[in-house]
């Protein structure tokens, strides 16, 4: 049975290109649930959320006009501009920590483990899994003023105070956020460490590079489009991320999340909240793409 | 032959990676040490082994009521997602699609959009649209977010077969229908099975989206959200949260076997 699977290769387009219009119309047809339900639950919410951004909120009622004044409410008020670019710092320094410490163990696992790589590859993954909540909260446990941390050390009798300095700030947003996104940094660079043809190591051995100099001129610039898929993985979600900054980050851990729940709570701003929510959608995709296009232009000047 | 690889069987680098396990580990470990301690406070030293913990959360009906809720959008939202993914899947890995990679790249959006921002924007349409927020909505945010795992996993099962085989049980007089049951639905089963048990995990503990959609019946993470703030509820959130825990280890490990196990079964023969 697994012979005739192997005999057949991927096969072309063999059954010739007068077809290929009805095969094109078939193949539209089975995507077409999946993509219309993505344009009415994905698309055409972001597309109304835009527009909500233009109207007004006048005490209960919102008044649906065109108008630019919860834009110009945020760039006038120092704080949402503030806390935006405090939250991209956030992420950029939290994919920065979650990558420089996944890439070692991913490394490990591609080249060093030899048997049994999808152990490895579960036990490094699992907790990603289990509840995003709970791995949050756990930090809180650990950190907090009467936490385990803490207790731990005054009952060993290293310390006799709590240490104040843990939760409710900046470092622990980033350590929580390290730890909780470690999966999506060590996957994709997993990846594409496992893909680098391995005759390219033993030719830059060959050619009398030593194991550092083949590890950057080699393995390095080819994990590239792991490294870059996981900057984004990790990025992208926590610029946004409510739960960790809430739980862990206290007042100078507060993002810009906090800030558009607030408007969809308690504020009752749900123009202004829209508003925050395209400002930085957009303020995030145009970082991304600075960052690409500076990385590209990198690349080709060294190549 | 590379140089300079160490024979040795500890490392540093597999020291390093130990050590970073055990920084992934420990956190989430501390959950179930502390809900067999025998005290209300999460502190060291533990005080002593209880299953009072668990006995009170057994005993809570908001939380079951939660939890019931959980699986019922859990269960839902796995089915459909996974329909819908795979016939993207299919569509993708079988047809040429005319811009496919616009098209895939905006169906994988979710994956990289916050998920605060898709939260609030399907709120304020469902709000627009008169449309009262309850288990269906958490359902509905929630399949957008499994389309895509779901479409990826079918899709890295569906290139693992070929498209030869399908043609060949056409030539030999199958129709589409019975090719469809007999060849591919057997060959897909393990990524169907896979894109099911990980839309389940995914759904089960999602609390942003759940915490926007939500009406009056909670899931279990938003459920537990609204009991952080009580110090005396603290230990059996974590008796739950262990519970969880073991429990979406178990259905990622099966999920993981099984997708392996199919995707690597032809391979075996070469």
């Amino acid at each position: 049975m697994a012979a005739d699977i192997v005999t057949t290769d991927k096969a072309p387009a063999s059954s010739g290109g007068t077809i290929m219009s009805a095969e094109t119309r078939r193949g539209l047809t089975l995507l077409s649930p999946t993509l219309v339900l993505m344009i009415v639950a994905l698309g055409f919410p972001i597309i109304v959320l835009i527009g909500l951004s233009f109207w007004t909120q006048s005490g209960m009622h919102m008044t649906p006009d065109f108008s630019s004044i919860n834009y110009e409410t945020f760039f006038s008020k120092k704080i949402y501009p503030l806390i935006l670019w405090r939250s991209i710092q956030i992420s950029a320094l939290v994919s920065f920590v979650t990558i420089l410490l996944a890439f070692p163990a991913a490394y490990f696992i591609a080249f060093k483990v030899k048997k049994h790589k999808i152990i490895w590859l579960i036990l490094i993954t699992l907790p990603f899994w289990t509840s995003y909540l709970l791995r949050v909260f756990a930090w809180k446990i650990i950190l907090g003023y009467n936490g385990v941390v803490n207790s731990g050390l005054i009952s060993l009798g290293i310390i006799d105070e709590p240490l104040t300095f843990m939760l409710h700030n900046l470092e622990a947003v980033v350590i929580t956020l390290a730890h909780a996104w470690a999966a999506f940094a060590i996957l994709p660079i997993y990846v594409s460490l496992e893909k680098i043809d391995r005759s390219l190591l033993e030719a830059a051995a060959d050619l009398g590079e030593g194991p550092v100099g083949s590890f950057f001129r080699v393995t390095l610039p080819l994990s590239m489009p792991g490294v870059i898929a996981a900057l984004l993985l990790v990025f992208i979600p926590t610029v946004g991320d409510y739960v960790t900054p809430k739980l862990v980050g206290g007042n100078t851990g507060i993002m810009i999340g906090n800030i558009v729940q607030s408007q969809f709570g308690r504020g009752n701003n749900w123009p202004m909240g829209a508003a925050i929510s395209v400002v930085s959608m957009i303020s995030i995709t145009a970082v991304v793409c600075g960052f690409l296009l500076l990385f590209y232009q990198l690349k080709k000047r060294l190549v | 032959m590379r140089i300079g690889s160490t024979k040795l069987p500890i490392s540093g680098l597999g020291t390093y990676t130990v050590i970073y396990l055990a920084f992934i580990y420990l956190p989430v470990l501390f959950l179930p040490l502390f809900s067999f301690n025998d005290a209300i406070y999460v502190a060291f030293p533990l005080k002593g082994f209880t299953f009072q913990w668990y006995e009170k959360m057994a005993d809570s009906q908001g939380l079951l009521t939660a939890f019931e809720n959980s699986v019922k959008v859990g269960i839902a939202v796995s089915i459909i997602s996974t329909i819908f993914g795979t016939l993207a899947a299919k569509a993708f890995t079988r047809y040429n699609i005319p811009f496919n990679r616009p098209i895939k790249g905006f169906i994988a959006v979710p994956l990289v959009i916050p998920l605060i921002i898709l939260g609030i924007s399907l709120m304020v349409v469902l709000n627009r649209a008169g449309i009262e927020l309850s288990l269906f909505t958490i359902a509905l945010g929630h399949v957008v977010i499994c389309v895509p795992f779901s479409m990826l996993v079918m899709m890295s099962r569906l290139e693992g077969f070929d498209k030869g085989l399908e043609e060949a049980a056409q030539d030999l007089g199958e129709t589409p229908w019975m090719t469809f049951w007999r060849v591919t639905f057997p060959l897909a089963m393990p990524g169907i099975v896979a894109s099911l048990l990980l839309c389940f995990t995914i759904s089960f503990d999602e609390f942003l989206l759940a915490f926007f959609l939500a009406g009056d019946q909670a899931t279990l993470p938003v459920y537990i959200w609204s009991q952080l703030r009580f110090p005396n509820k603290l230990p059996s959130v974590l008796a739950l949260g262990s519970c969880i825990l073991v429990a979406s280890a178990v259905i990622v490990i099966l999920a993981e076997l099984v997708r392996r196990l199919g995707v690597q079964a032809p391979k075996e023969g070469q």
